[in-house]
């Protein structure tokens, strides 16, 4: 792991075409802008977490399958 | 083909059905190859590893829930599945069930895009707020209804 400081307005290049500038540092709060191309992948990590535990939660899904008859009417 | 299946036992499939996700689910990256098969509550459908039999999801076509659900990605991420037409696009939410009683729920926020001509698959992740990791089957069903 890299671990280095940076000021506002100050850039981290991650290869050579994807930026991170601090825009603003306010309490806890950190500003980031992300510049890269758009094939790269960008989230927070709390959303790529939040799908990992729900295919987690959908994968041990053991349903009571009569639950699910005529919940979706087509 | 025969397949071993989590909860089906043997079921006979034909190469159409299987689908390939080159990076997998999320958390689930080590795993590819998935069989669609119609459950037998209609019109969920299981999404079972071809690999590790007692690995599968439940599945719905998301839209008979949610007319108004839009899926908005970007083109470069589409990419690997080389989409050719729309109209080759199938979309499926994996559907959770808990155990404990609480409301069966759809995610929206990362559903499984297929090309249906080629098979490939990913698993998309939406930046659109509107769409989340749980969203109450029945309630937006019955929500639906209503309209």
């Amino acid at each position: 792991m890299l671990i280095l400081s940076r000021k506002v307005n100050e850039k981290i290049m991650i290869g050579e075409d994807i930026s991170l500038t601090i825009i603003e540092i306010r309490g806890d709060q950190v500003k980031v802008g992300v510049e890269a191309p758009k094939s790269v992948k960008v989230f927070r990590q709390e959303v790529f977490e939040a799908i990992k535990n729900e295919n987690r939660a959908a994968a041990v899904s053991n349903p009571d399958l009569d639950s699910l008859s005529g919940i979706i009417l087509q | 083909m025969e397949i071993q299946t989590k909860s089906m036992g043997l079921v006979d499939i034909v190469d159409k059905q299987i689908i390939e996700l080159e990076q997998g689910f999320y958390g689930f990256g080590q795993y590819h190859r998935y069989a669609l098969i119609d459950a037998v509550q209609k019109p969920f459908i299981w999404v079972q590893s071809l690999e590790k039999t007692d690995l599968a999801f439940l599945a719905l076509d998301p839209f008979l829930f949610r007319p108004d659900y839009e899926i908005d990605i970007e083109d470069s991420l589409l990419v690997p599945l080389a989409i050719e037409s729309p109209s080759d696009v199938l979309v499926f939410s994996l559907i959770t069930v808990p155990g404990d009683g609480n409301p069966i729920t759809a995610n929206l926020q990362g559903p499984l895009i297929i090309n249906r001509k080629n098979n490939k698959a990913i698993q998309a992740i939406l930046a659109d707020p509107r769409w989340q990791t749980k969203h109450d089957l029945v309630a937006e069903s019955a929500a639906k209804r209503g309209r």
